[in-house]
């Protein structure tokens, strides 16, 4: 199966070809005078790195055709060090490959499997020492053994406990109550019903004591958009219909699929895009996935107006908002 | 003696007598390094390890890890008074007012993408030329094991500076570690020190990005380079190079100098590459709110093809017994990333049970040579370009007025069909190589000039390769499929048979070749 043509065993190296600066004096010459004025680069680059952090303001900004406005010290630093780098680079390289020998050698192989010997020697040694430990006749020290290393596994588990809270009912719950407020965001006014045109697209959250301590696990469950068709639009359950207040639909913002927020509302389709995976929503339609990974649609908030004609929610959400989980109960 | 050399001597002399490292250092400086460009990529990963370390350190006297809220006060007017975590706002501050501060930033994160595309085309590199075969197996595992700490590493530190960007990378990130069975939601809670943002999540992954897993690189990228120094590097054939030497260049001086100042260009390429062109400006992307997002938000390219599997998911959950299976995350996201490491883990061991093939391989093959696994590689290829292009199908869509549904239904009908049919066609491809080498070999090549027989018919004359290249196009084993009988000798079943089965037809589809040129034929054609 070896090559036939060529003798596979004593070849030799090809012959070394000189190269023009080995035989050219005035060509070794000029590859010396190359590699220092490489060097003298590289030497430029950090006088200008030096030039521009010390001399350069921070606020300077010069005009680059195609990069447009930039700022002159990060640009002086920047270039001043990737030349100071590259050209020390190119001075090496430069210098190994013209001047310094190029000569070929070769060096042996060695098989990596030991000796028969060693390796035998080396199962007498294992296999004594195994027998000194004598694992086989101390069944007692066996059993204590195995016990102790197994309960020995669990405390570094268990100091991780501690990482964070328990999940609860955190992941099903969320601040829309009964009568809570819708107000906008940002901006936490209350919003009237009259407020909304048709075609309008607002984000809100629920009214809370205050709203300027709204800690992000909050704004990570609560945000719901609010959307107002016209009433004949809609192609719903009555059920979900009733949830629904003069045309104003709201559904939660955190995407059923993995959390991210449905921001993007496409007026005339009236669909609601998600834009890390590209979930499709059809709301006259409930929300309902219409297209994309996601399994199931935004969950509807219903909503009515209070007294004073703010809009309010009548309910809270009847299923958990955002992406699945183990516990989540679906059905 | 010179004086120079002298004190030289005397330093030497003094750590020798003490460590005996005199017969060590000179074995070691005597070593040799074939050349070839592709041995390059390597060097590149580990160049842009180091420049990661560098630039990774210099961040860290200014960054302050920590989800606490801040209200910026800094010299970047658009976000002014505006309230966000401390992890953002000091961002801000290395990218606005410690000088070269935003030029270090884009080092490191240029020089994380050049390390994780090096690594890439590193391993491809290996995978095609087979320089995984034995006794490099444990390498191959390490470098599979690098490219996966690579991931998380790098998921980590663009998650870092809790921008809207980074942040919403993060919320998908908990969703899919939600999505685990059982056990999921704790984690997430656990990890995330309580609901999704949580307050500890920055800090934890801190801890994890500059300590833990650049000690765990180190560890495992210094017995990844001692396995190479160790085993020696493999050569591709070529006169004079066998199974049993290795051919180039000694270590002092030229390939020191040549690897050396290699180690310079990178990070002088890399440093123009921060110097010129803007990578991740945090500041155009806000502080990191839930209830907010930018539209074509994108993860880094090398995490590009799962979020591209994700995309193209069909909407699949079971919801049974008051509990929830999320398969249109945990496919894409884990079950399938899963198989595709594992399989590359295992793959030379694979090719080693598929072949028989039990011994030391220290020259290279011509991927054309082994076009099974060749086109095995460019399926694989095949399938994470596709599942590549639908992670930036918006991106897509828009630059190139495409519909975006269309672009979804493309990817998730070409990631079944797409990889079978490149594998069909680079098999195809590297047996019609092996017939080009043949006619090479028969023929000679064509040297443009055109003869005129005496009755008019014009020839082209070919003239014969050179005995090096012949060498090259046939220094190649073919070896035969295994040969497994089903049954013993007595005709008896044999236990296994279907395992056995399955070699036979593997094995089979592995040897299929063009026969190379044999002395007796090239003998035949000098007679003619």
């Amino acid at each position: 199966m070896s090559n036939e043509l060529i003798p596979n065993e004593n070849q030799v190296v090809p012959q070394h070809e000189p190269r023009t600066t080995d035989i050219n004096p005035k060509a070794e010459k000029r590859a010396e005078q190359q590699v220092a004025i490489l060097f003298g680069l590289s030497a430029l680059g950090s006088v200008l790195l030096v030039y521009s952090y010390v001399f350069v303001a921070k606020d300077v900004f010069i005009f680059i055709p195609v990069m447009g406005n930039q700022n002159a010290q990060q640009l002086g630093i920047g270039i001043g060090m990737a030349m100071s780098l590259f050209f020390i680079g190119m001075a090496a390289i430069h210098w190994a490959k013209t001047l310094m020998s190029d000569t070929e050698v070769v060096n042996h192989r060695h098989e990596f499997r030991s000796s028969d010997q060693d390796r035998e020697e080396f199962v007498n040694t294992v296999k004594q020492g195994v027998a000194g430990v004598q694992l086989g006749r101390r069944k007692l020290i066996k059993r204590s053994l195995g016990a102790a290393i197994g309960l020995f596994a669990l405390p570094p588990v268990l100091l991780l406990r501690d990482l964070g809270p328990l999940p609860k009912k955190q992941l099903e719950t969320t601040n829309w109550k009964p009568g809570t407020r819708l107000v906008t965001d940002p901006g936490n006014r209350p919003i009237l019903a009259s407020d909304l045109e048709v075609g309008a697209v607002v984000q809100v959250l629920p009214a809370v004591a205050n709203s300027q301590e709204r800690p992000l696990s909050d704004i990570a469950k609560d945000p719901v958009l609010l959307i107002r068709l016209r009433p004949q639009d809609f192609q719903l359950t009555p059920k979900k219909l009733a949830m629904t207040h003069d045309g104003i639909i709201a559904f939660s913002k955190i995407c059923s699929h993995m959390g991210c927020a449905v921001a993007l509302y496409e007026q005339q389709t009236k669909h609601l895009l998600c834009p890390c995976h590209q979930s499709t929503f059809d709301v006259p339609r409930g929300a309902k996935v219409i297209f994309g990974p996601a399994a199931r649609p935004l969950p509807q908030l219903d909503i009515t107006v209070d007294a004073e004609g703010y809009l309010i929610a009548r309910a809270a959400f009847s299923e958990p908002v955002g992406p699945s989980f183990w516990e989540r109960n679906s059905q | 003696m010179t004086p120079v050399e002298k004190t030289i001597g005397t330093v030497a002399n003094y750590v020798d007598e003490r460590t005996g490292a005199a017969g060590w250092v000179k074995k070691s400086l005597n070593k040799v390094f074939p050349d070839h460009w592709s041995f390059m990529l390597g060097e590149v990963c580990m160049y842009s390890f180091i420049i990661l370390l560098l630039s990774g350190t210099f961040l860290t006297f200014w960054f302050d890890p920590s989800q606490r809220d801040v209200i910026y006060e800094g010299v970047y007017a658009p976000l002014k008074g505006l309230k966000m975590s401390a992890a953002y706002a000091s961002t801000l501050d290395i990218s606005f007012e410690v000088r070269g501060g935003l030029l270090m930033r884009q080092i490191h994160h240029w020089a994380a993408n050049i390390f994780m595309a090096a690594i890439v085309a590193h391993l491809l590199r290996v995978f095609f030329t087979g320089a995984f075969r034995k006794p490099r197996e444990f390498n191959w595992i390490l470098g599979i094991l690098l490219l996966t700490l690579g991931f998380v590493e790098g998921l980590f530190g663009y998650s870092l500076p809790d921008d809207l960007l980074s942040g919403t990378g993060l919320r998908i990130t908990s969703a899919i570690i939600q999505a685990i069975p059982v056990v999921g939601t704790y984690i997430s809670f656990f990890l995330f020190g309580g609901a999704f943002p949580g307050v500890g999540f920055i800090p934890r992954i801190f801890t994890l990005h500059v300590l833990l897993i650049p000690g765990a690189f180190l560890a495992v990228i210094t017995i990844h380079v001692m396995l190479v120094w160790y085993q020696k590097h493999t050569q591709f054939p070529g006169v004079g190079r066998t199974e049993k030497n290795v051919v180039g260049h000694p270590i002092l001086p030229v390939y020191m100098a040549k690897a050396g100042g290699f180690f310079f260009v990178v990070f002088g390429v890399i440093a123009f590459l921060s110097a010129v062109a803007s990578i991740n400006p945090i500041w155009l992307y806000g502080p990191y709110t839930p209830g907010q997002i930018s539209a074509g938000s994108q993860p880094d390219w090398y995490m590009g093809w799962l979020d591209g599997l994700v995309r193209m998911a069909p909407p699949l959950e079971t919801h049974a017994f008051g509990h929830t299976v999320s398969w249109n995350i945990l496919i894409p996201a884990l079950i399938v990333p899963g198989i595709v490491f594992t399989g590359m883990a295992l793959y030379p061991f694979i090719e080693s049970w598929i072949t028989g093939d039990k011994r030391e391989h220290h020259l290279l093959d011509r991927p054309r040579n082994v076009p099974n696994r060749t086109a095995l590689g460019v399926m694989s290829v095949t399938f994470v370009m596709v599942a590549l292009i639908n992670g930036g199908n918006d991106i897509f869509a828009t630059n190139f007025s495409l519909s975006i549904n269309q672009i979804m239904w493309f990817s998730r009908i070409g990631i079944f069909v797409l990889p079978p049919l490149a594998f069909i066609i680079t098999k195809r491809l590297c047996l019609s190589l092996q017939r080009a080498d043949r006619d090479l070999l028969l023929h000679g090549t064509e040297t443009g000039r055109l003869l005129r027989l005496p009755h008019g018919e014009f020839v082209e004359v070919h003239a014969p390769i050179s005995a090096e290249k012949a060498f090259i196009l046939t220094s190649h084993e073919q070896a035969p499929a295994l040969e497994i009988e089903a049954v013993d000798a007595r005709g008896v079943r044999r236990p296994g048979s279907i395992k056995n089965k399955i070699q036979r037809r593997l094995s089979k589809a592995h040897a299929v070749s063009v026969p190379k040129v044999t002395d007796q034929e090239l003998k035949e054609i000098e007679h003619h």
